[in-house]
């Protein structure tokens, strides 16, 4: 950048004088570090640093040196400028950070602001409970099956040993379809899909089905007119009641906790031959004292709630199945989603589960 | 079936100290369950009182009371320490002995009794009546011991004189399943008391009905069993035993301890005769019936009923019969009907007050016979509750004589020796049962000898024959068929607990379906998008439709009706989701919440016209293929559809600002991000379909043009009727038509990674012209090479003149194999443009 020197006579100037040149690296490290704002650095770089600052000025002197005095005068110039750009660098790096710290300081907001500018949705309880469910299931190997609400009678009756004189379809208290003879109800329970099941995909057979199902009730704290079960059918070779205490075993630890204490209890279901009610400790008196309360409204003072009901498939559903009972046997239960939901997350009013309240799948986020 | 413990303790050895708790838990192992336990409430100080004297004093209310002096005993010092006690009631006299309630005690219903004063006098205490003291309903007057035949001394403990005190009034009330008819009797519950305490039947259970028994004798009162139309063969009445007793004080009261027993078991006292028979019904379970001797014309003939025939039953109704209803008449010819066989008596032949003979009736009528009849008449009752289940054939002679010694010992009567007893009863069925069958379906190791014992533990006859068990059940269990149900005898008195917990192991199974993981899915979206899921019942009234504004002819009216709705406004069953899930929509309106957002995924059920009615195949063999057909095809169509409902704001107000109304947007949107979860994209068409806004209805296509659903802004007038808030939109698709359509596998397009060319493109149409239209325009005019477009403007006003509108699209282009030079670019821009001028009369903008 510097002229050629003019002059024959080399004289060496003033500018490349060893106190010169360090009273410049003087100023200019003075400088750079009174710099307070990248603007101010700036201004110091030009002053010290660029094409017009003394260092700048001293080095375009070097040309004119003689040859004997360049080497020197252009190393004492260089490491001047040198230590100048260092410490420009320096400051740079140095009023940067403190330039986006500060940034980052005016930039905050109120955090705790709602953010919710998206209304929030929910899974209904009873849906999702039914999914992990089957999902406990079908990790087990077995798959899900399905079936139609409007039933036939035969599906839901007699297909299940309900004979059409037999007590305990009366007391099923079943919605009838009109006109009367249509043979169509609406399903009193998920267990017709036992007969389809057998009948559509034969055995060995494995099969869940949570499902909507209908009784004349009225709407009350304990009962509904609608409401879920989960069916279960296993039939196989060599399947026994000890294996569908098993299945329930594992199924009430699932939803309830390792520790879940059941029973089985005899009873009695047309479709079922033995018969058990499946039961559960009480989780409000047992549960959380260890003791039986006699006035516990949970248990009804008898420490036990009951479940569902289950049992082995009795040979006549088995044979009006097509399925041969003296090579295949099998078990079957239904437990209630809604007991189950009540008991699992201690719901204590079958209408908040009815009534569509969206306060009530609201609370439930990934639950149930 | 309510059981008092002292009756059952009279069948059965209890276990020493046995409380009501105790007896429940017991039982329950055998499978009766507790349905609650009977107990007294009154504690404290309950005594006899003589009535010393009493003035009567009228007050000022109109009231007459009574000022009494009763003696209640003797203090320590031996003197007579009369108390005074204010009654309300006068049934009594000087001398009476009466139960008091002395201050401290406490009468059922948290009733405590204090010194008290009242009407100017300090009542001592009170003089109790039966309603006050829960022994009946009885509240005319107090409880004047000598009319219910007891005695006692002054001060003595009424409590125990009436049975109110500890395990006198303790009993469990039991749900007994309808396979076990026999014990509808404290008889049969005795029975499995001692197999529920593992005792032997033989040495702690104590027969009731082993008494011994007249032989039938020839002048028995004359019985026909004439069924003609046996139904499933079997006769309407297969045995028929009749006594009779003479003389009986017809006004005889029953003693004390029955009806104190007939009380717990929750039955009313009504007279001596009537009492002996509810009596015997209860602790043997054969329900028998009383004639009025007097009143019987001549032979009684079972018959059924002929056509058209009457009978005016017991409470004072004239029933219309029906041919298939079992008789009992009398009469020449048998002409008179005095009773439907098993479920209820006639009023003609009723016992009274004013008979003195009576004839005693017990007999096995057939389980089907009285159901149906119980049932055509609406009268189910405590006999024919009984009878449907199976009553002991073996029993009717027993239960008679129980009857006629009742009635013998308290109402003065004398036997009469003519003895009827006609019909064949059937010999119970031999059961084969291979021997290791119960240890094969249980899963617990029984011996041949442990299976030998329970089976005669419950009154089975067993006889061994090579690898099979020949038994024969008792009478009283004609639930014992095959060998299933023995099974259930082994493994229920064995012990259920002792069945070990076993996890089967399954094959290898599919996981879920398609269809079942779309399900999930379409509820995760709208949930994940904001939508609350909520759940409806399915019933409807006709008004809905109406409401809906649907017309006179379309398909959703439609609807399957139920012969016993709940409720009689509502006995459809919905034909949409969308015809419940306003009712939801509105109930949360009405607990204050102004923005919602709601699905739900559910049924509905389309019935096809003139649908056959569904078959009742049989149930020996699996259903013949064609059958089954048949009934598949009877059961009508039940999709499953999604619907959604948003009212208010779709976007909340908040700091940011006022937020944004639901549009018909909202649920066109929802209904297409369903779609697409499932890989399947909706083409969107204006349409005019009920309950829709007819300018603001889209209609939801697949791509083969076939309509899964609507969406869109409800009629004003549709949100008028049903109340909801206006504009309100909505939303319902056939999920299983979506379903359908989805699920092949996605064929994978390869991702190009030459940049991309964008223009963009305004252009003018006619404001009618659907904005679809133009793009889809677009997009088959630029052919191959357009990635993607999408419209970013609308809009209308001045610069492009009246009716007209403004569309500004975004187009995007990409090659496969090279970079698109500006000239591509332009080409296939210009190939679009060309395109939507010709279908849809497109200008470029100016």
């Amino acid at each position: 950048m510097s002229a050629p020197n003019s002059d024959y006579d080399p004289v060496e100037v003033s500018a490349l004088q060893p106190e010169q040149v360090d009273a410049a690296v003087g100023r200019a490290l003075a400088a750079i570090a009174a710099a307070r704002s990248l603007d101010e650095l700036k201004a110091a770089r030009l002053d010290h640093a660029g094409d017009r600052s003394p260092l700048a000025l001293a080095n375009r002197e070097i040309g004119a040196l003689p040859p004997a005095a360049k080497a020197e005068a252009g190393k004492r110039v260089g490491q001047a400028r040198g230590r100048v750009k260092q410490a420009l660098e320096a400051r740079q790096v140095e009023l940067e950070a403190e330039r986006d710290a500060r940034v980052l300081v005016e930039e905050r907001v109120d955090v705790t602001l709602p953010t919710d500018r998206r209304a929030r949705g929910a899974r209904h309880p009873l849906q999702s409970l039914q999914e992990r469910i089957a999902d406990l299931f079908v990790g087990m190997g077995w798959e899900v099956a399905e079936g139609p609400e409007v039933e036939a009678e035969w599906f839901n009756f007699d297909a299940l040993n309900f004979g059409p004189d037999h007590p305990a379809r009366q007391m099923q208290d079943t919605f009838f379809l009109d006109p009367p003879g249509s043979g169509l109800v609406l399903r009193t329970h998920t267990s017709p899909v036992q007969a389809r099941s057998l009948l559509d995909r034969g055995v060995p057979l494995y099969v869940v089905c949570p499902g909507k199902v209908f009784r004349t009730d009225e709407l009350d704290a304990t009962h509904t007119p609608v409401f879920h079960q989960v069916e279960g059918l296993a039939v196989d070779e060599g399947l026994t009641m000890a294996h569908l205490k098993g299945t329930l075993d594992h199924f009430a630890a699932a939803m309830f906790g390792p520790g879940t204490t059941t029973r089985l209890r005899p009873s009695f279901f047309p479709f079922t031959e033995p018969s058990a009610e499946m039961d559960l400790r009480c989780f409000a008196c047992v549960g959380r004292t260890g003791d039986v309360d006699p006035a516990c409204r949970t248990c009804g003072g008898t420490g036990w709630i009951e479940w569902g009901g289950c049992g082995m498939v009795n040979p006549n559903v088995l044979r009006a199945c097509g399925v041969d009972p003296d090579r295949y046997s099998g078990f079957a239960f239904g437990m209630g989603i809604e007991r189950t939901l009540m008991f699992r997350n201690g719901v204590a009013d079958m209408r908040d589960m009815v009534e569509g309240d969206i306060r009530f799948s609201t609370q439930f986020a990934m639950e149930g | 079936m309510r059981v008092p413990l002292p009756w059952l303790g009279e069948y059965v050895d209890l276990l020493e100290g046995a409380t009501a708790e105790q007896v429940a838990a017991d039982l329950v192992r055998v499978g009766l369950e507790e349905e609650g336990l009977l107990g007294s409430d009154v504690t404290g100080p309950l005594v006899v009182g003589r009535v010393l004297a009493f003035d009567d004093e009228p007050q000022k209310n109109g009231k007459t009371i009574r000022w009494c002096q009763v003696d209640v005993g003797r203090r320590a010092d031996g003197a007579v320490d009369p108390q005074g006690i204010v009654c309300g009631a006068r049934n009594f006299a000087v001398d009476d002995l009466v139960v008091v309630a002395l201050p401290g005690s406490v009468l059922p219903g948290g009733f405590a009794i204090s010194a008290r004063k009242t009407y100017g006098h300090v009542s001592d205490g009170m003089i109790c009546s039966a309603k006050e003291l829960g022994l009946g309903d009885d509240h005319t007057g107090i409880i004047v011991l000598s009319e219910w035949g007891l005695e006692a001394a002054t001060g003595a403990d009424a409590k125990e004189l009436l049975g109110l005190g500890g395990q006198d009034a303790a009993g469990v009330e039991l749900n007994i399943t309808p396979d076990r008819g026999y014990c509808f009797s404290v008889r049969g519950i005795a029975r499995e008391y001692a197999h529920a305490t593992r005792r032997p039947v033989a040495e702690v259970f104590h027969d009731p009905a082993a008494i011994p028994t007249p032989e039938a004798t020839d002048d028995g009162y004359p019985v026909v069993l004439a069924d003609e139309a046996p139904i499933n063969g079997v006769a309407g009445c297969e045995r028929f035993v009749a006594r009779i007793v003479r003389g009986v004080d017809g006004k005889a009261q029953s003693p004390f301890w029955m009806r104190r027993r007939l009380q717990q078991a929750g039955m009313r006292s009504i007279s001596l005769v009537v009492d002996v028979t509810n009596y015997v019904m209860l602790g043997l379970g054969q329900p028998l019936h009383a004639y009025d001797l007097g009143t019987l014309d001549g032979a009684i003939t079972v018959r059924r009923a002929r056509p058209g025939e009457r009978l005016v039953t017991l409470d004072g109704v004239e029933r219309k019969l029906d041919p298939e209803d079992l008789l009992i008449t009398d009469g020449a010819n048998g002409d008179r009907a005095i009773g439907m066989a098993g479920v209820m008596g006639g009023g003609e032949t009723e016992v009274s007050d004013a008979t003195t003979d009576v004839l005693i009736e017990a007999a096995w009528f057939d389980p089907v016979t009285v159901a149906r009849t119980a049932r055509r008449h609406k009268l189910p009752s405590e006999a024919s509750r009984r009878f449907e289940r199976g009553v002991d054939p073996q029993l009717q002679a027993a239960a008679a004589e129980l009857a006629v010694r009742l009635l013998v010992e308290h109402g003065g009567g004398t036997a009469g020796p003519e003895v009827t007893d006609v019909g064949d009863v059937p010999e119970p069925q031999t059961i084969a049962m291979p021997r290791d069958l119960p240890s094969r379906l249980v899963g617990v190791e029984y011996s041949d000898d442990r299976v030998e014992e329970i089976l005669h533990e419950i009154g089975c006859d067993v006889t061994v024959s090579d690898d099979r068990l020949l038994v024969t059940p008792p009478s009283w269990r004609p639930d014992l068929g095959v060998g299933a149900d023995l099974v259930e005898e082994v493994a229920r008195i064995d012990g259920y607990d002792r069945i070990p917990s076993v996890l089967p192991v399954a094959p290898p199974g599919a996981g879920l379906t398609h269809g079942q993981r779309a399900r999930r899915r379409v509820s995760d979206v709208l949930a994940d998008n904001g939508l609350v899921e909520v759940l409806s019942y399915p019933f409807v009234s006709p008004g809905r439709f109406d409401e809906l504004q649907l017309p006179a002819d379309d398909p959703r009216r439609h609807a399957v009706r139920l012969a016993n709705p709940l409720s009689d406004e509502q006995p459809l069953m919905r034909t949409a989701v969308l015809e419940t899930l306003v009712d939801v929509a509105r109930r949360n309106l009405g607990r204050g919440f102004a923005d919602l957002a709601l699905f739900e995924v559910g049924l509905v059920t389309l019935p096809e016209p003139d649908a056959p009615a569904a078959p009742i195949l049989g149930v020996d063999a699996r259903p013949e293929d064609d059958e089954l057909k048949r009934l598949l095809e009877a059961v009508p169509p039940q999709p499953v559809h999604v619907a959604g409902l948003f009212a208010g704001r779709r976007v909340p107000a908040g700091w940011w600002g006022s937020g944004r109304a639901a549009d018909h947007t909202d649920a066109i949107d929802a209904a297409k991000q369903v779609a697409e979860a499932l890989g399947v994209s909706l083409t969107v068409t204006a349409d005019d379909q009920a309950p829709w806004h007819p300018g603001r209805c889209a209609r939801l296509a697949l791509p083969d043009g076939t309509t899964v659903g609507h969406a869109g802004e409800l009629h004003p007038a549709v949100l008028t009727a049903l109340e909801l808030p206006p504009r309100a939109v909505a939303f319902e698709v056939d999920l299983d038509l979506l379903i359908a359509a989805s699920g092949s596998p996605v064929r994978a397009e390869p991702v190009v990674t030459y940049p991309v060319a964008k223009e963009d493109v305004a252009l003018v149409v006619d404001a009618d012209v659907p904005a679809a239209d133009v793009e889809q325009a677009l997009r088959d005019g630029a052919g191959e090479l357009l990635e993607a477009i999408r419209l970013f403007d609308v809009y209308t006003g001045e610069q492009i003149g009246e009716g007209r509108k403004s569309l500004a699209f975004a187009l995007r282009m990409r090659a496969p194999d090279r970079t698109l030079t500006a000239a591509d670019a332009n080409a296939v821009r210009d190939a679009a443009v060309a395109e939507a001028a010709r279908r849809t009369g497109a200008e470029l903008r100016a």
